[in-house]
């Protein structure tokens, strides 16, 4: 039994919505200090999930639910643990810098208040998903996610760069969260559990589940989307067109994650399958190599580091995917890592170009002097992200490659890999933490100098918290790495870390190794930049490219599509309704085969059949009709005597109607012949005859089968009788149909008078619209009218 | 279509029909008959009356557009239902009271208001569209 969490969680988790409302309030009073109260706010929320981390490390975890739609068993219920912990620790501390962050670097941006104020939503949505217990919540704040970060990339709209990268990301992402809710709904489907906390604890069922594959496919869907996992990475990249602090906390803390965050979620119950350990540190994989090939080609910072984060998830996948206890701690510490470096980094790019006016690598050099605070953090930064000691990224570090090296299979395949990532890693770590820094001072667009407290105070506390992180390496494994691992694995873990290897061991030779390497890449960058370069130019073709097909391909369809259906020839509208009635009605009786009973012929008398006769002569007569006119006409025949039918049958309150209708229809359909200048005859091909026809017949044999289907059906009388008995003494009427028209069901009526009335002036409206030629001669019309006004006039 | 015949009669043709639109109108919450007939035959009399004299006197003879009658009656139905919330009732929940006129006694209720805005939406709304589509027939 998990202990209830306290209140406080749910009030914290909704918090950063609160802000979000309150944001541009602040910023219209306070310009951009507004950031240092509302930075208050996730501050608070941190504060609040560290008081966790006592309870979760000692393996408690913990839930609060509140109902939400329980007709549907969606509540609004929170899951706290190990993974949940140290997520929402991620997103609340390094959310508070980026808060203040965020108002330094756009300070003076007209918009700043709607910055913050999408910042907060993203945070609320991230947190929330974190946290969630429910499928269906956890579901809703994914979908959140995307759509709050379409608005945060997004932000500078006027840019049609911004607002493609914007689009992209968010059907990349929403579209791979449609594939996780049906994944989501597969998995209660299989356990019959609506909450994350009671499926962990199904996982044999789950894994020896026939549904198994689709949930995991289903699921990976969701996961590689967010997590941009090859070959979706394309949009992770683009996405940079967001200001920079929507960069720094998308990279390190959030969205991004939240594959990741997914992946070791449902690694209990989901992991540890011949399919799991395959597919995930093959993608992985994959992911890594290109995401730091495609990094290394880069010049511009924030690319650099865009592509340095599509390898970092692939790294982590690849961890989660092997199953393995060594890799799995590996992959807990190097997320840990990765949120703090790469947060700082992304800080520091930003204020580089916020300072310099300029992001581009061979343009910078030699900024050591002008900004020594922002060159001490990317410095502190840089050297945990090239993994080397004493940081926390070089403890990661070792740990991954005691992972990979103890691997039972693959070892070698996935060491090669993670060497060559990690070396190719450090070549980026130089490039963005070095280069800007050292060199001869070059010209920069803007006069380099330190920038404002908000704008480093974020680098520096993440970078300290990096090395601190590794010094006090016992803690921090006790604290946070081994609660997470513990969720992972779905049993208590205890992690010991030590900075200092105590002996010489393959981990760190390999590390010795992926130093050397990275420090021989890094020397001949200009010449690997160049042969990246070749080898993509030869290729041409990238996913990038690819989506832009298919979304053109998606646009060109449905215009295709759409001249077809609605090519605003109403003999093709008409012909598509009737044809799918007629579909609609016949297709499942003729499926199931369930035709009705041919009925007993009644016996009718004399002048029942006399009826009867005018009717099927009334539609011999529109078939043989030589004009429309007759046509129109010979078919009011059959609706009289249709209606004289109902009247004999004892329905004079229908028969009535219908003797109106029959009457005005065809005077309107005459009358709209006249206007629309028709010829007197149908002058179709026989083919097209024959279509309408087949269509015609079948929607009538449709319609017939139905009703002999519903009429063979015993008869309910319990309204019937209800009416019969009721309408007087309740309605004060005998007529028992006007009675439920006016009285008993007079709102439907109401909503159906209003209906003809919109009709009425649809149909007003239609009738006015003037055509090309009218408009030619307007003078010509007057004169027209006047004449037969004139007419009428001596008529009378 | 305008021969001497038709033309000489339908004007009563016209009233007569009116007449009789209000008779079934009225009958309708006994006999067969109520709102929506009602307003058909309206309609058809204003169709035939348009036929026959022209649109122009037949939107003479209406006054107001036939549009406007319309929507009075969707507003005389909405708000005849609005009568039951004074009695702390639910929105249409039917009232009734009886006048006594000349020593008849006469049934007043808000379903008899409520069938008058049916009938003047209905005599409205395809009146008018009659009247619009035999417009283009006179000029």
């Amino acid at each position: 039994m998990t202990p209830a969490a306290p209140d406080m969680t749910i009030l914290a988790v909704l918090a950063p919505f609160a802000a979000a409302a309150i944001a541009p309030f602040a910023v219209r009073i306070l310009k951009h200090n507004a950031a240092w109260p509302l930075a208050i706010v996730p501050f608070l929320i941190f504060v609040h999930f560290a008081g966790y981390l006592a309870g979760v490390s000692a393996g408690e975890t913990y839930t609060i639910a509140r109902d939400w739609v329980p007709q549907y068993n969606v509540s609004l219920s929170f899951f706290i643990d190990g993974l949940s912990t140290l997520f929402a620790l991620l997103i609340s501390g390094i959310g508070t810098f980026i808060i203040l962050y965020a108002g330094g670097y756009l300070k003076g941006h007209p918009q700043q208040g709607r910055f913050f104020s999408f910042l907060f939503l993203f945070m609320g949505a991230m947190l929330g998903l974190v946290t969630a217990d429910n499928l269906i919540t956890l579901f809703i704040f994914w979908e959140l996610t995307s759509i709050t970060s379409f608005l945060l990339i997004g932000f500078d709209h006027l840019r049609a760069a911004s607002r493609r990268a914007a689009l992209q990301a968010l059907l990349v992402t929403g579209g791979g969260g449609l594939a996780l809710l049906a994944g989501f709904l597969l998995i209660i489907h299989a356990t019959g559990q609506t909450e994350m906390s009671a499926v962990l604890t199904s996982g044999d069922t789950l894994r020896n589940s026939a549904l198994y594959l689709p949930i995991f496919l289903l699921v990976l869907g969701g996961a590689f989307t967010k997590s941009a996992q090859f070959p979706f990475h394309f949009w992770l990249p683009n996405a940079m067109e967001a200001p920079t602090p929507v960069s720094a906390f998308l990279h390190s803390a959030t969205m991004v994650k939240a594959g990741v965050y997914l992946l070791m979620r449902v690694h209990p119950v989901l992991g540890g399958t011949e399919l799991w350990t395959t597919v995930l540190p093959v993608f992985g994989g994959i992911t890594l190599l290109v995401g730091t090939i495609l990094a290394v080609r880069q010049t511009d910072l924030k690319l650099m580091l865009a592509y340095t984060t599509v390898a970092s998830l692939g790294l982590l996948v690849m961890l989660t995917g092997t199953s393995s206890d060594r890799a799995l701690e590996g992959a807990v510490l190097y997320l840990f890592a990765h949120s703090l470096f790469k947060g700082a980094l992304f800080m520091v790019a930003g204020t580089i170009d916020h300072e310099a006016g300029t992001r581009d690598v061979t343009k910078l050099g030699g900024l050591r002097k002008a900004m020594p605070i922002t060159f001490a953090a990317a410095a502190l930064a840089g050297l945990s992200m090239a993994g080397l000691p004493p940081f926390i990224g070089f403890i990661a570090k070792e740990v991954l490659y005691y992972g990979t090296w103890g691997l039972p299979q693959g070892a070698l395949a996935l060491t090669i890999v993670a060497v060559i990532g990690n070396a190719l890693m450090l070549v980026i770590a130089a490039g963005v933490a070095v280069k800007p820094f050292f060199g001869p001072e070059t010209h920069t667009p803007k006069h380099a100098h330190e920038g404002p407290v908000l704008l480093w105070a974020g680098p520096v506390a993440l970078s300290l918290a990096g090395l601190a992180a590794a010094l006090m390496a016992n803690t921090t494994g006790a604290l946070f790495i081994g609660p997470m691992l513990s969720s992972l694995k779905g049993v208590q873990t205890t992690v010991e870390l030590v900075l200092i290897p105590p002996y010489i061991s393959a981990p760190l030779i390999l590390s010795i190794i992926t130093v050397a390497l990275g420090v021989v890449l890094f020397l001949q960058l200009d010449r690997l930049r160049g042969l990246i370069a070749t080898i993509l130019a030869t290729i041409g073709w990238g996913p990038d490219r690819g989506f832009d097909q298919v979304v053109a391909a998606i646009v060109r369809v449905s215009a295709a599509l759409t001249r077809v259906l609605q090519g605003g020839k109403m003999q093709t509208y008409m012909m598509l309704t009737f044809a799918m009635t007629g579909a609609a009605l016949l297709l499942p009786q003729v499926l199931t085969g369930s035709f009705p009973a041919v009925p007993a012929w009644p016996e009718f008398r004399f002048y029942e059949w006399a009826v009867i006769l005018i009717a099927v002569m009334g539609l011999v007569a529109v078939l043989l009709a030589k004009t429309r006119l007759t046509a129109i006409i010979s078919l009011g025949i059959q609706g009289f005597a249709v209606a004289t039918l109902f009247m004999l049958f004892g329905a004079p309150d229908l028969s009535f109607t219908q003797f109106m209708i029959e009457t005005l229809s065809v005077v309107v359909l005459a009358l709209v012949m006249t206007r629309l200048n028709l010829s007197p005859r149908d002058h179709r091909p026989l083919g097209s005859k024959i279509v309408t026809g087949v269509i015609a017949a079948s929607v009538g044999a449709g319609f017939a089968l139905t009703l002999m289907a519903i009429t063979q059906q015993p008869f309910d009388a319990r309204l019937s009788e209800f009416f019969a008995e009721f309408s007087r003494p309740i309605a004060h009427g005998r007529n028992i149909v006007n009675v439920i028209i006016v009285d008993y069901r007079g709102f439907d009526t109401l909503g159906e008078i209003a209906v003809v009335v919109l009709t009425g002036l649809a149909v007003l409206g239609l009738i006015r619209v003037k055509t090309k030629s009218d408009k030619a001669e307007p003078a010509q019309k007057t004169t027209r009218a006047a004449k037969a006004a004139q007419k009428t006039v001596e008529a009378r | 279509m305008r021969t001497v015949i038709f033309r000489a009669f339908a004007p009563f043709i016209t009233a007569l029909m009116v007449l009789f639109s209000f008779f079934v109108l009225l009958r309708g919450h006994n006999e067969p008959g109520g709102g929506f007939i009602g307003g058909l035959i309206a309609a058809s009399a204003l169709a035939i009356y348009g036929i026959s004299a022209g649109v122009a006197p037949a939107r003479r003879a209406l006054k107001v557009h036939p549009m406007s009658i319309a929507g009075f009656g969707l507003l005389l139905a909405a708000v005849s239902g609005l009568l039951s919330l004074f009695k702390a009732q639910a929105y249409m929940t039917s009232q009734w009271a009886a006048v006594h006129v000349f020593g008849v006694q006469v049934d007043l209720s808000t379903p008899m208001f409520f069938d008058i805005g049916v009938y003047l939406v209905v005599v409205g709304a395809i009146g008018s569209i009659a009247l619009a589509l035999e417009e283009r027939e006179s000029d």
